[in-house]
């Protein structure tokens, strides 16, 4: 609505402004079609995207238009690409690049070896994970990279990997490479957080507890909070005469409209508390609110369209959550 | 079979589904529902306890030790509830405990310094201590019913296969070539690649300190592989039920039935299948409100909106009702709203489970649990 347009606009612009943006949220507030939408809204500005799927599972891709993906991005639409994160391949490009030990053709026997080392040291996965998306950055082959993160509780362990290494491999080759990562990390102009959430009680507190997580353990900022499939407020009109209805002078079918009316109400009413708490959360980040947009099959690629129009179009975030 | 039924038989109960589902207030429900039913339940949460303790009304009035649930519904029935979470790094220092050859070796294993790192995600580490736990509930006679509110699908297969796992890494070839003295290792041909690479991406001082580690480790081999063998067994155990959770929506139904079949797969057994917030269709006859002027051609889009979403969800509930696995559906609550609506998630799953049969879902069409549908 226009009072809020501008603050809006301008949101929308510090967020695609930035290098590296990693997107997470609990499980089911629809995470990935957030990352999807904001790669989306980002090129369609003209910059350079890259978005990124962390868990290889083939939705952001297929959200995207692609059939799927690899590990080497593969452009999908005008100025975005997409690609799958595969630990293996970025430890090969990661031996490559920065030990200059050649291609391993086969990692065979390796790979298992490798797996079970990765899976025993500390924060081996999630920095060979964080490491290439910020070699992705510090190349500067795109304007903007998108993770489409781990859900809640995964994502700081990954983002926090280059502290734990430093801390616990002093010294070491790859303790070595945490400087460069972190200086892209903990640089809130070029590298933020957006936390997904929706009006649901249980989503609020995941979002609190996450982002107090991301204050004390990692120096990574938030950088947005997007609150998905919130309930639109009922016209106080309909709000008015609803209660002035006398339920005695109606008949069966009426009453069960009325029934239907006073829970939009409510959830209106839940949403709209949700959204206070959630802008206390947020603190000085924007909060973006994207509306339940009831498509045929919220799976449909084309919801991802709508909401990159939400993101990049003024919206009433900034009055409904003040 | 009734949920009633299922309750009765079953000594634990494994609530699964993709995040977003309810699974937290659904492991709530089922338990608040069984303990109003007389039985002396715990429920435990692998997520932080605040959000269990949230899904009861509980306020934040739970630690992470065990906390007892005052309903006032529940002491007539001679039931109990309690709410409990999993502590990994008191999981883990309990097991080495336990398994070290002595008190002296135990000691050596917790004051290592990367134990508390390691123990905080290798081999799954968290799944593989909430299923210690789990068998050690099931023997505990302070409870006839232990009710898991496991972590999101993908993960919950993790949480389920982590004894074997754990079983396979200490009888693998990995942990003794790990634990060979550092000389003999760089010897072992096979091993030299990966010596050099580990070396060069990790520092050998790393890998000489992970070594240390799993040598103290391996002393407990034999107490970990026995103890792992019967945690597998407690899944398998009839008395064992897994309830999955879906939201009404088509990919969470793919997860749900990918979860039924990995489930079959490992020989456990799918009591129940629960789908959760569920839009009803309201009881509006078709055109009943045409033309009736304001301000029921407002109330008539909002009815319409509802209706549509309605349909998506009778889709969706239809073919998870194909499953060889009884279906309850529970609908969407919503506080204030009146009429038949649940007033919260919880007593919508309390009410879905506890007051209704469970049809068995070989039928066709959706079946319907409680609520302004029933």
């Amino acid at each position: 609505m226009p009072t809020g347009a501008s603050a809006s606009a301008a949101d929308a612009g510090g967020l695609f402004g930035r290098r590296l943006l990693f997107v997470t949220g609990k499980g089911g507030t629809g995470k990935t079609s957030i990352a999807a939408a904001i790669a989306l809204a980002a090129s369609r500005t003209g910059r350079r995207v890259l978005a990124v799927e962390m868990d290889a599972k083939g939705s952001l891709p297929t959200m995207l238009g692609a059939a799927r993906t690899e590990y080497e991005p593969v452009a999908v639409a005008p100025n975005l690409s997409v690609m799958s994160m595969d630990t293996e391949s970025s430890l090969r490009e990661y031996l490559r690049i920065h030990l200059r030990i050649p291609f391993v053709a086969r990692l065979g026997p390796l790979a298992g070896v490798f797996d079970f080392v990765a899976d025993a040291a500390p924060g081996v996965k999630e920095i060979l994970g964080v490491g290439k998306v910020a070699w992705e950055v510090r190349e500067q082959r795109w304007d903007l990279v998108v993770v489409d993160s781990e859900a809640s509780g995964h994502v700081v362990s990954q983002i926090a990997s280059p502290r734990v290494i430093n801390r616990l491999v002093p010294g070491g080759p790859l303790a070595s490479q945490t400087k460069w990562m972190l200086d892209i990390l903990e640089d809130p102009a070029r590298t933020g957080v957006v936390v997904v959430s929706t009006t649901e009680e249980l989503a609020v507190t995941e979002t609190t507890s996450l982002v107090d997580r991301l204050r004390t353990e990692t120096g990574t900022a938030l950088a947005a909070v997007v609150v998905n499939r919130t309930d639109t407020p009922v016209d106080p009109a309909i709000v008015e005469l609803v209660a002035g209805l006398d339920e005695r002078e109606i008949d069966a079918d009426r009453r069960a409209a009325l029934a239907v009316v006073r829970g939009a109400i409510a959830r209106a009413e839940e949403a709209r508390t949700a959204l206070a708490d959630l802008a206390g959360i947020a603190g000085s980040a924007p909060v973006f609110v994207i509306p339940d947009l009831v498509a045929p099959d919220p799976d449909d690629a084309s919801i991802v369209s709508s909401i990159a129009d939400v993101l990049a179009l003024p919206s009433d975030s900034d009055s409904e959550s003040a | 079979m009734t949920s009633r039924a299922m309750f009765d038989e079953a000594r634990l109960v494994l609530v699964c589904g993709s995040g977003g589902t309810g699974k937290t207030t659904t492991a709530a429900g089922l338990g608040l529902a069984a303990a109003r039913q007389g039985r002396k339940v715990l429920v435990i949460t692998v997520d932080p306890a605040r959000r269990l303790a949230q899904a009861l009304g509980l306020g934040d009035s739970v630690r992470n030790d065990e906390h007892e649930v005052d309903d006032p519904a529940v002491p007539a029935s001679g039931g109990r509830l309690t709410v409990t979470m999993l502590d990994t790094k008191a999981g883990w220092d309990d097991l080495v405990r336990r398994h070290a050859p002595d008190a002296a070796s135990a000691e050596r294993v917790l004051s290592n310094g990367l134990y508390a790192n390691i123990t905080a995600r290798f081999v799954n580490s968290h799944d593989y201590i909430a299923m210690e736990r789990l068998h050690d509930l099931d023997r505990d006679d302070r409870f006839d019913l232990v009710v898991v509110d496991t972590p999101p699908s993908r993960n919950a297969l993790d949480l389920l296969d982590a004894p074997r796992r754990m079983r396979e890494f200490f009888s693998g070839r990995l942990l003794r070539w790990l634990t060979l003295p550092y000389r003999s290792r760089a010897l072992t041909l096979a091993s030299k690649p990966f010596l050099q690479i580990a070396d060069r991406l990790l520092g050998a001082r790393f890998l000489t300190q992970i070594a240390e580690f799993f040598t103290l480790l391996q002393a407990m081999e034999p107490g970990f592989v026995r103890r792992a063998a019967e945690v597998e067994a407690t899944l398998t155990n009839p008395a064992t039920r897994c309830v999955v959770v879906a939201a009404p929506e088509p990919a969470s139904a793919t997860e749900a039935e990918f979860l039924v079949a990995e489930l079959a797969r490992r020989g456990m057994h799918a009591a129940l299948v629960v789908a959760n917030k569920v839009v009803i269709a309201p009881h509006v006859a078709h055109g009943a409100l045409a033309g009736a002027g304001a301000p029921w051609d407002a109330i008539a889009t909002i009815v319409e909106s509802q209706e549509r979403i309605a349909s998506r969800h009778a889709a969706t509930i239809a073919r998870l009702a194909t499953m060889p696995v009884p279906l309850v559906v529970v609908p969407r609550a919503s506080v204030g709203a009146g009429d038949n609506a649940p007033a919260s998630g919880l007593e919508a799953v309390v009410a879905a489970l506890g007051a209704h049969d469970v049809p068995n879902a070989s039928g066709t069409g959706p079946v319907s649990g409680s609520g302004p549908g029933g």
